[in-house]
């Protein structure tokens, strides 16, 4: 009986005794502390991935917390309100208790509400809102894309043709940077199962990707065949590379390393294969890779030439018979682009 | 007198007592009964869930080191599809389908659904449809992922995809029929004192699921007819190289495919709401909270699909649209969860099969909800979409929600279904054993995909060889854990202790016919008096009508059928306000207490019993 008293006013009222603060706060801490201290993340090495972190991280914190209310219920329930062996009774009949569910009904709401504000202006500061990358600008061409050719006649040209130097949808240039050309521009091309960079002002394409530190880079991503997705776990940054729909991502490398390039769409059998690595040089490495890579090039000698000067049937063909496709059919699939 | 009545004078019995209505050939023909349906979908299911497991074990078996060196990339990837689809087609979305045809009627006190032929037809669909998609791994199997984004599923080998596009065609067909057939007997044949809100949350969970049924399952076919099309007869919706959009292919697929999580779970959550106060004894806390947070749930579910597509090259609006649509769906669900923590805080719990499980939902599904929430941060989103993270959140929804909701609900109805009790200790070594692997198996998995590992990948990087190293043994118990589950299902089915008409003491209507029930359910149809979760007003442990119909001798009419039967010094203030789930003015009709002249007697504890015994004075001698 005196269980019963006890338990329903546990139920019923909004617990506010001094325990109930105590427990409240040992929890806040643990959470915090957590979600500050964990080692779940790789390393942040550039500018948005610090941004990322500082969400994870407020997100990490609270939902440990909210982890820690829900589970520790459960347990003190599981052996505070343990039947015992021939007890038949039932328990109280507390069928609701309105201000309870209203206030678990504002927390949550609260909740998300806050972290929907912290991803908002996050979004924000990682460029998301660039008025090149939101789409904003770019309707008339994402319509048409690919069958440009067919609907352009049909297209008020001045339309269809955007002033804009680019048109793509991603990760645009932060609130500081808006308008601002990015200091390096990188074509990104995505094919089963390798990456091609090429970097149009200096006229090299190569197999890995090399950025200078602290400089604003512009990546515009396109895929050749299927669907692949650009990964930089180190900068926290993804964007699918989507056949005839161009993307892009702005990004500002700040920590000198060589970190993976991830392909994160199911791509093919060998999608787990398609990695290659991004170094963040400082600007002396990065002028000098870049004086190698433009004097090889001239004499054709980079696997990335070679990859480059092949038709694409040529570079799929050892993978055709795994794709369990005809040559034909990857003839028919692939784009001429690179003719 | 009725032909249920009929049925019920002439049936035979088994030695021990249990009640015989149906031969086992029965459950191999085409049968109108919703209870032979709903064990056809039941068994059917939990077959192909074996065949899903397997091939999980195959995976994890593969990638327990970083080479692809157990099967090769290819036969990888078919696995992989073929697991995603059948866990999803098969399993989880039949089997929630089984519990609702058993189910609603039951509940509702209706004699069957109300369009029985549709109903066999929705279920003789599945058969031939899993057949022909798991045969096609011996042919040409598909290879895209569950998802089958173009061009990819356009390139990966023609007649794997046609396979697999030809055969959730018809499972989708079979789950509309199914949706269509629970919304309108849910509607329409109610016993007519059982008023909306007076319907157990199981029925307003399949009401929520069959909207959502309805609704999107004839997107995902007008996807997967051009997809067809754009596959055999070479047009191009979606392939990009004949000027179509494949982003286009991804939003007709989560307008279905999204709400198809909250098909697969919801179901689960009206059965644990059913289940959790008549194991704790206590009302549940919140019914209209709990009924019309479903319905939130499934509304929000159709407008929050994008959020599977946010680096498909998203314009920002419509990011942050879904991104904030995917945090309000937490609030909704945060609600259930407090509800059926508060339910059970308090309460008399036992330690067995469902409340184990039950709460074992609770706790693995507040992880993936927790992770869910994560993933609506577009920033954060951009980081581990199509990660290990993602795996991670997703098996906490689907194996920690919806598996462990089904075991919960398995364990609670079994008795019901079959006529006979599980053995408690084995069901106890099986939630064990599952909660430890689940937990072993995919909680690791959030750390990869947060360091980098992706998903999909039949090879990876060897600095993740430790971890996965682990979720491949986590992924042996659970194969483990399936065993004692397996031999006490079919033990306990076969010479289980005979269970009686409602061992649990339970007070919706299913537990008041014999157990298994009978061919038309009701001798008599029931009529609500007492609140589906009106525990803890002292009359809950009475002997219902379904036990007086077991015992042949008496046919007189129930006693519960008469408001006027109310004894007048039973409890006091509380008894108005609950009837109803008290939502209702006082005063009202029903009577929340059937003046039983044994209830007193049977509100007496009585040590030596078993819980789980029948209640049946035959039954007690055959207890120990
Ligand atoms: C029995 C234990 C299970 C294990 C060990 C397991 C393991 C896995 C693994 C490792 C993957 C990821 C493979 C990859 O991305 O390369 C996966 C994918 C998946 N699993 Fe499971 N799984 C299990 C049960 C389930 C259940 C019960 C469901 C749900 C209903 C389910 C649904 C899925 C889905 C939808 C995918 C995604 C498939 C895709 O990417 O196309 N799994 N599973
Ligand atoms: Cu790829
Ligand atoms: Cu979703």
């Amino acid at each position: 009986m005196k269980h019963f008293v006890e338990s329903s006013a546990l139920a019923v009222k909004i617990p506010s005794n001094i325990l109930t603060l105590l427990v409240g706060i040992t929890l806040t801490l643990i959470s915090l502390w957590f979600g500050y201290n964990h080692s779940l993340l790789p390393i942040a090495a550039s500018r948005e991935a610090e941004l990322v972190d500082g969400l994870f991280n407020a997100m990490m914190a609270v939902s440990i917390g909210l982890f820690l209310v829900v589970q520790g219920a459960l347990v003190v329930a599981l052996f505070k309100f343990r039947r015992r062996p021939g007890d038949l009774t039932d328990g109280p009949h507390i069928h609701g208790n309105i201000p309870l569910e209203i206030l678990w009904t504002v927390i949550p709401t609260v909740i998300v509400f806050i972290i929907s504000v912290y991803s908002f202006d996050v979004y924000g500061q990682l460029g998301g809102f660039d008025p090149n990358a939101t789409g904003d600008s770019s309707q008339v061409q994402v319509a048409m894309l690919p069958g440009e050719d067919a609907s352009a006649p049909l297209m008020d040209s001045s339309r269809a043709k955007p002033s804009h130097h680019h048109e793509a949808l991603g990760i645009g240039a932060s609130p500081e940077d808006e308008g601002k050309p990015a200091d390096l521009t990188v074509d990104v091309m995505g094919m089963q199962y390798a990456w091609l960079f090429n970097y149009p002002n200096a006229g090299v394409t190569s197999a890995e990707l090399h950025v200078p530190v602290n400089q604003e880079v512009q990546l515009n991503i396109k895929a050749q065949d299927v669907i692949h997705a650009f990964w930089l776990p180190e900068f926290r940054l993804k964007q699918d590379a989507i056949p005839g729909q161009p993307s892009e991502l702005r990004i500002k490398p700040r920590r000198v390393g060589e970190y993976p390039v991830i392909c994160a769409e199911l791509c093919g059998p060998y999608h787990g294969g398609m990695v290659t690595k991004l170094f963040v040089d400082n600007q002396q490495d990065y002028d000098n890779w870049l004086q190698s890579q433009i004097a090889s090039q001239d004499s054709n000698q980079t696997t990335a030439l070679v990859l480059d000067q092949q038709t694409d049937g040529d570079f799929l063909a050892p993978f055709v018979s795994d794709l369990g496709v005809t040559p034909d059919i990857v003839q028919q699939v692939l784009p001429r682009d690179r003719a | 007198m009725t032909s249920a009545q009929l049925h019920a004078t002439t049936h035979a019995v088994t030695s021990d007592g249990v009640p015989i209505y149906r031969k086992w050939w029965h459950y191999f023909t085409f049968n109108s009964d919703h209870k032979v349906i709903g064990i056809q979908y039941l068994v059917t299911a939990f077959v192909f869930y074996l065949v899903g497991g397997s091939m999980a074990a195959a995976i994890r078996t593969e990638l327990a080191t970083p080479a692809p060196d157990f099967v090769t990339p290819e036969v990888y990837n078919s696995l992989l599809t073929l697991h995603g689809t059948v866990m999803i087609f098969l399993w989880i979305i039949p089997a929630g389908a089984g519990l609702a045809n058993f189910l609603i009627p039951l509940m509702i006190g209706a004699r069957d659904m109300a369009f029985p032929k549709l109903n066999a037809l929705a279920f003789w669909l599945i058969p031939p449809a899993g057949l022909m998609l798991i045969s096609s791994f011996f042919l040409e199997s598909p290879k895209a992922g569950w998802t089958s984004y173009p061009p990819l599923s356009l390139v990966s080998g023609q007649v794997g995809e046609g396979i697999w596009i030809m055969s959730l065609l018809i499972l989708g067909t079979s789950s509309i029929f199914g949706a269509l057939n629970f919304f309108v007997t849910l509607l329409k044949l109610r016993v007519p004192s059982m008023g909306l809100n007076d319907m157990p949350l199981f029925c307003w969970a399949m009401l929520a699921t069959s909207a959502l049924v309805l609704i999107g399952t004839p997107v995902l076919a007008g996807a997967l007819i051009l997809l067809g099309f754009d596959l055999i007869v070479g047009t191009a919706f979606f392939n990009p190289t004949g000027g179509g959009n494949a982003v286009v292919y991804q939003h007709m697929f989560w307008f279905y495919s999204h709400p198809a999580v909250y098909i697969m779970i919801l179901p689960l959550f009206g059965a644990i709401s059913d289940v959790l106060p008549v194991h704790a004894r206590k009302p549940i806390f919140g019914y209209r909270a709990i009924a019309y947070s479903s319905l939130a749930i499934s509304f929000l579910g159709l407008i929050v699909w994008a959020h599977h597509m946010f680096t498909s090259g998203t314009p920002a609006w419509l990011r942050m649209f879904f991104m904030i649509a995917t945090m309000i769906i937490a609030v909704p669900t945060g609600i259930k969860v407090f509800g059926w923590v508060a339910t059970i805080w308090g309460g008399k719990l036992p330690f067995n099969g469902p409340m184990l499980f039950a709460i074992g939902f609770i706790s693995m599904f507040v992880i993936g909800g927790i992770s869910g929430v994560m993933l609506a941060s577009v920033p954060f989103d951009l980081h581990v979409h199509d990660t290990y993270f993602v795996v991670a959140h997703l098996h906490y929804v689907l194996f920690g929600g919806s598996v462990f909701g089904l075991y919960a609900a398995l364990y609670h109805w079994f008795p019901k279904i079959t006529g006979r009790m599980m053995n408690e200790p084995l069901s106890i070594v099986h939630f064990v054993l599952t909660f430890i692997g689940m937990n072993l198996t995919f909680l690791p998995m959030h750390q990869l995909g947060l360091l980098g590992m992706n998903r999909r990948v039949a090879m990876y990087d060897p600095r993740f060889a430790d971890v996965n190293l682990i979720c491949t043994i986590g992924s042996y118990i659970l194969a483990l854990s399936t065993i004692p589950f397996l031999i006490n299902a079919l033990w306990s089915w076969i010479a289980g202790k005979p269970a009686g008409n409602n061992p649990w003491r339970g007070l919706t209507f299913e537990w008041q016919t014999t157990s298994p029930p009978e061919i038309e359910n009701f001798e008599e149809l029931p009529v609500l008096t007492v609140g589906a979760y009106d525990y803890g007003l002292g009359h809950a442990y009475t002997e219902t009508v379904g036990d007086r119909q077991q015992n042949h001798r008496h046919h007189e009419p129930a006693p519960l059928a008469h408001a006027d039967s109310v004894s007048p010094t039973e409890p006091e203030v509380e008894v108005a306000v609950v009837a109803g789930n008290g939502h209702e003015a006082p005063g009202n009709q029903k009577c929340p207490l059937p003046a039983n002249p044994d209830a007193a007697v049977q509100t007496e504890p009585e040590p030596e019993i078993v819980v789980a015994a029948g209640d049946r004075p035959e039954d007690r001698s055959h207890q120990e």
